[in-house]
């Protein structure tokens, strides 16, 4: 198994990744992946480049965190993230996530988890050059809300242990 | 030779638009023993000038992490620890 966590400039081969995860293991009866990618248009603003920074190490850490708590919720073997950073354009892929699981539900469950955290605890930051100009984006309340379905559960969520 | 005050050595980091607003991506810095949190240390560096003041001002939504987790203004400080400051995040 490769490195289930990587932060990149270099672009990445989607098929090739999930081929590489699917192939891994005969158990596997179930492969979900999410690709996030670089829109043209934010807030009614045309985007002509987007930029990503993030926290080297913290990053790192951060997804290692998520992934083992998806591994405790849920019945999986496999949890790969890619995340680019640098300057990227549109229709560019920004994240893959994939999961490997014996049957579909833990695969989609957990594939949504990770990413729903990722968006929400993992020190990354993008930036937008538009016709106005450069700008951060803001942090969108509904990538909070969407941690709410997760939240009933009694487990300790990734992270949150350590903000006590 | 009497013992010096105690010190402590803290590495301080900045990300995205913090970082931009305080032209400042990392340094160390030696803090007086009279600061033992996250939270007495924002304080302390808001004292340094108006955009300091502003960029780390109580009301303001802003990030915090020490040593590389996330961290609330009640997490204790310790000797050659790292300090991060940063807006929420948005990558995904």
């Amino acid at each position: 198994m490769t490195m289930p966590i990587r932060v990149q400039a270099e672009d990445f081969d989607f098929a090739a990744e999930l081929a590489q995860l699917r192939l891994s293991n005969p158990k596997i009866g179930a492969v979900v992946s999410f690709l996030g990618t670089v829109r043209d248009l934010s807030d009614g603003s045309a985007v002509a480049q987007m930029e990503l920074e993030h926290y080297p190490g913290m990053t790192e850490k951060a997804l290692s965190a998520i992934i083992d708590q998806a591994k405790q919720r849920w019945e999986i073997f496999d949890a790969l993230v890619i995340h680019r950073i640098g300057p990227l354009l549109p229709l560019d892929q920004i994240v893959l996530v994939a999961v490997s699981s014996a049957h579909r539900g833990d695969a989609f469950a957990a594939c949504e988890y990770i990413i729903d955290y990722l968006k929400t605890e993992a020190p990354f930051w993008k930036k937008e050059h538009t016709e106005q100009g450069a700008r951060w984006v803001d942090a969108r309340s509904t990538d909070d809300e969407a941690l709410a379905k997760w939240e009933q559960d009694a487990l300790p969520l990734p992270m949150r242990e350590s903000k006590k | 030779m009497p013992e010096k005050e105690n010190v402590m050595k803290i590495q301080l980091r900045f990300f995205a638009s913090i970082r931009e607003a305080l032209n400042l991506s990392q340094e160390t810095l030696e803090l007086p023993a009279s600061i033992a949190t996250v939270g007495e240390l924002r304080t302390f560096l808001r004292t340094r000038g108006p955009v300091w003041a502003e960029v780390l001002a109580e009301g303001r939504s802003l990030r915090m992490a020490f040593n590389q987790e996330l961290a609330n203004a009640d997490t204790a400080l310790a000797e050659s620890g790292e300090v991060a400051f940063f807006p929420p995040v948005t990558g995904g």
